[in-house]
């Protein structure tokens, strides 16, 4: 049999999960939709007071059950950051971008997103960002609700 | 956290509050059928059932790997099988799942092709589901020819031939 003869198709393999959110990630995807984001009040190891960003049930650190949500944001600081030069389909943007960990005003925790800086260049950790938030109409509470971060100043 | 409930109203719009997130997993292959597979596949496309006969201990399988599994050895010669077979085993599918395509209950059984040294899955029909059982001879019922493609889904079903019942001593070597 010639070559040309071996067949060949495509072949997809989906899962479609759909997941119990919970109710602190529920709320924090909940607020997310109405623009806002919330972080989870809990503790350090020697009871400092931190915020945990996004929330979970429990401290990451400690294990403890975490207490209030609060309010955190909307604009950070870049932790640390990596340049993605050719993004692929279903990430978050079509365009050159960095994966970073930012630090909302108020928390203690990194959040990982992105950031649509347009240049590795225009990327420091350190640097102040904004949420760019989809139209209300578009949100679904995900979250790629906030489309992305922009450097702050820039254009939301 | 004992509290959380009290927040699920932060920022509330009149929305219910999110419950779940949708979270596909999806991965696209390019899937090679390979030298003995596009073989049987051809042989769909012409309204056969096409198996191969491993040199050294003469089994012929169906659908063939392009290998034999006790030997080791590959198997050249294609065979072309007929167009009837056994029920040497079967299940009675009763559960729904989801994308199910075919009515419930249905029949899925093993057949062994007259010729063949293997048994392999396929769907039994017209026969009531109480009706089926191990030595049912049945034959391939194929969707019209115009419609052929490179595909096993040639083969619609499977259906009694009417025929006495296979003895048991013809294919307890199969089960």
């Amino acid at each position: 049999m010639a070559d040309s003869e071996i067949l060949r198709a495509p072949h997809v393999l989906e899962y479609p999960y759909v997941r119990s959110v919970g109710p602190v990630i529920g709320a924090f995807l909940t607020a997310l939709r109405a623009g806002r984001i919330l972080g989870a009040r809990s503790q350090a190891v020697d009871g400092t007071p931190t915020v945990v960003v996004p929330p979970t049930e429990y401290d990451p650190i400690t294990g403890r059950d975490v207490g209030d949500l609060v309010e955190v944001g909307p604009g950070g600081v870049v932790t640390t950051w990596s340049w993605a030069s050719s993004p692929r389909r279903d990430q978050p943007l079509d365009r050159p971008f960095a994966w970073a960990l930012v630090r909302l005003d108020g928390a203690d925790t990194g959040m990982l997103h992105v950031v649509d800086a347009g240049s590795p260049d225009a990327m420091a950790s350190g640097m102040r960002v904004a949420p760019r938030w989809r139209a209300p109409e578009d949100r679904c509470g995900a979250m790629s609700d906030i489309e992305c971060f922009v450097p702050e100043g820039g254009d939301q | 956290m004992t509290d959380a409930g009290t927040h699920t109203d932060v920022g509330a719009t009149g929305e219910a509050p999110v419950t779940t997130l949708s979270t596909p997993i999806r991965v696209e292959y390019q899937y090679t059928a390979g030298l003995a597979q596009s073989r049987y596949l051809h042989g769909m496309a012409d309204g056969k059932f096409l198996g191969q006969r491993c040199p050294k201990c003469r089994q012929v399988y169906v659908p063939p790997r392009g290998s034999c599994p006790t030997d080791g050895v590959a198997t050249t010669d294609t065979v072309e099988l007929g167009n009837t077979g056994t029920v040497t085993t079967y299940c009675v599918v009763n559960v729904p799942f989801q994308g199910q395509s075919i009515e419930i209950p249905y029949i899925c059984a093993q057949i062994l092709l007259d010729g063949a040294n293997i048994a392999f899955m396929g769907l039994i029909q017209e026969i009531p589901a109480d009706q089926v059982r191990m030595g049912l001879r049945v034959e391939a019922v194929w969707v019209d020819r115009s419609e052929f493609g490179l595909t096993s889904a040639n083969v619609r079903y499977f259906r009694p031939t009417g025929e006495p019942d296979a003895e048991y001593e013809t294919f307890k070597e199969y089960l």
